[in-house]
């Protein structure tokens, strides 16, 4: 029992910074960034080869990735959306544009990092073992509160900074954010770069567990869209209930119906047909967005 | 609308005799027999394409057409082999087990909209590969291989459609059998389309309230179009795994269901016969680019990249003008 809880905190902390960056920049431009999975798998190839090709300590690997994903996600604001946002007429163009990007990034990755699966030495050896009920390895334990200090610092950058504050006004209400003297063009841009970090440094946390490869990025992508769904799209605290929700539902699955065979994602789908049915909005989210 | 004009009818003709007579002449011609499967497959993806068109028709941003093929396929070979059930019989029940599946999932999630719907076609995507994976009647990873091909339908002794195996050219026979239910899928659209259910549904693409205001039954509407859609997925998935005699739960996947968007959008939302030429020009595209090899991918998101740029509302955004009448 213990060791479900453990399971479910670690599986959602995890899912809680990806949703974050997903969610985070659906408020901000109501786009549905299909190349989230994508970022992510990016992220853990960045820090494959600081960290593990070239050797540089982990938590330079991770500032690294940070650094390269935001300046990815600035570009791509900067050079693909900015530009047909302005000028497309429906939301769907923006979506179409999302899924070209996804497609690209995959063939980048392709072509620079090859498409073998690509692991890390371990960042911490041993396994924390509290009488056989809580078993679970260090690095895992370190993966988890980095990502836990990760959420916990984005919130304080949304609640407390003069940037978080005008991002925060800027999902509420675009125009009145733009009347207030916000630079929407500016912090699109910081969102968007924002949300791309996030999704990178979670690929970089978990490189040193799963190891990453070409394929993760679609399957992680659609694990977003169930927790933005679940928590409400473009909420905050919603992507993070959603994240954790998700972890637990996952984590409890795996253990209660491993014998069923994996029928895990079967029921959560399942459960959330019918909770959507109640709740088309999600736990938090305003109704259509 | 609905009085033919005189070219529409020469279009049609010219289509019709260019499908069943020019192509295979062709192509007996000059030896491609290669080509039969690339243009059989694009008759059968356009079919499922457009299941997607027409969702896209109720004003929704469907993704989950993967997720139909992929159950249509599965219920088809587990009948062929399992049940020992005719090929023949079995497509129309892989259709109607879609349709019966669409109803059940989209009496919660049609209410929902725009991006929203999106995201869970799109999730049912993914969730319908895992199940697949899963479960033990779908023989999981490993797939159900080596499928019968179809065997002869004949009605009161008199003979319909021949057995597949007995034929010198199963190719031949397979482009014939998805030309003819392509024509027959479109003929349909085009007339649903052009009927007052067609413009019942495109009351609910404009504004959804409105129409229900004066009285039309939406969510009865959008039941009923999903099914339809899920429908011709099912048909298009069931044809597809008996031409290739085997399904695996990757058969039809989440790219998949996108490229369905994608069919969809590039050949011109406000056209019936859009999905059939956006799968044409996307699948030959992709194959074209074939020759590229490990830059294929590249090439081909940075022309959708750019196509986006270019034209941010999709091609439909250039008038047809010059090949509408060729193609009504």
């Amino acid at each position: 029992m213990e060791q479900v809880i453990v399971n479910a905190l670690y599986l959602g902390s995890q899912y809680a910074m990806i949703a974050l960056g997903l969610t985070l920049i659906f408020a901000l431009m109501n786009v549905l960034n299909f190349a989230h999975g994508q970022m992510y798998v990016l992220g853990g190839f960045v820090t494959y080869t600081i960290y593990g090709r070239l050797g540089f300590p982990f938590i330079v690997a991770l500032l690294g990735t940070a650094v390269t994903l935001a300046i990815v996600g600035a570009l791509i604001e900067y050079f693909l959306f900015r530009p047909v946002i302005r000028r497309s007429v429906r939301e769907e163009s923006t979506m179409l544009l999302a899924a070209g990007i996804a497609f690209l990034l995959d063939a980048v990755i392709l072509l620079v990092f090859g498409e073998k699966q690509r692991g890390v030495p371990k960042i911490l050896d041993g396994v924390f073992n509290w009488d056989f009920r809580i078993i679970l390895p260090y690095d895992r334990i370190l993966v988890c509160v980095l990502a836990i200090m990760s959420i916990a610092g984005f919130i304080a950058f949304m609640q407390f900074t003069k940037t978080g504050r005008a991002l925060r006004a800027f999902a509420q209400d675009r125009v009145a954010a733009e009347l207030m003297g916000v630079n929407v063009d500016r912090y699109s841009m910081i969102g968007f770069a924002l949300g791309a970090m996030l999704a990178g440094l979670v690929g970089g946390l978990l490189v040193t567990i799963t190891g990453v490869n070409l394929g993760m990025g679609g399957p992680v992508s659609i694990k977003a869209f169930m927790m933005v769904m679940i928590g409400g799209a473009g909420v905050i605290s919603g992507a993070i209930a959603g994240g954790f929700i998700l972890g637990a539902l996952e984590a409890v699955g795996l253990a209660v119906l491993s014998q069923y065979g994996d029928i895990t994602y079967l029921l959560i789908f399942a459960s959330l047909m019918v909770f959507l049915s109640f709740r088309p909005q999600g736990l938090m989210g305003k109704p259509w967005g | 609308m609905n009085t033919f004009k005189i070219n529409q009818l020469i279009g049609v003709a010219i289509f019709l005799f260019s499908v069943f007579v020019a192509v295979p002449y062709a192509i007996a011609a000059s030896g491609r027999w290669d080509f039969y499967y690339t243009l059989t497959s694009v008759a059968l993806l356009s079919i499922a394409s457009a299941g997607v068109w027409l969702t896209f028709y109720i004003g929704r941003i469907n993704i989950g057409q993967g997720a139909f093929a992929l159950i249509g396929g599965y219920v088809s070979a587990i009948l062929v082999t399992k049940a020992g059930l005719s090929f023949w019989l079995t497509l129309p029940l892989a259709g109607l087990f879609c349709a019966f599946i669409a109803v059940l999932i989209g009496l919660p999630i049609l209410r929902l909209r725009g991006v929203y719907f999106a995201m869970v076609t799109l999730v049912l995507t993914e969730v319908s590969r895992l199940t697949m994976l899963a479960l033990p009647i779908t023989n999981g990873a490993k797939g159900i291989v080596s499928i019968p091909l179809p065997g002869a339908l004949s009605i009161f002794g008199l003979t319909l459609i021949p057995d597949f195996s007995m034929l010198k050219n199963d190719k031949l026979a397979f482009y014939y059998v998805a030309c003819v239910l392509m024509v027959i899928c479109f003929a349909g659209m085009y007339r649903l389309v052009n009927s007052r259910f067609g413009h019942l549904c495109r009351s609910l693409q404009q504004n959804e309230e409105l129409a229900s205001s004066i009285g039309v039954n939406i969510a009865y509407l959008r039941i009923v179009v999903f099914a339809i859609s899920s429908f011709l997925g099912g048909i298009g998935g069931a044809m597809f795994v008996a031409i290739s005699q085997s399904i695996y739960p990757s058969s039809f996947q989440v790219s998949d269901s996108i490229n369905f968007m994608l069919n969809c959008f590039l050949g011109g939302l406000g056209y019936v016969f859009g999905p059939m030429l956006g799968t044409l020009t996307l699948y030959f595209g992709w194959s074209l680019l074939f020759e590229l090899g490990k830059y294929q991918l590249l090439i081909y998101s940075s022309l959708l990249i750019f196509l986006m740029l270019v034209l941010p509302n999709g091609l439909l955004s250039i008038r047809f003008s010059k090949m509408k009448g060729v193609q009504k």
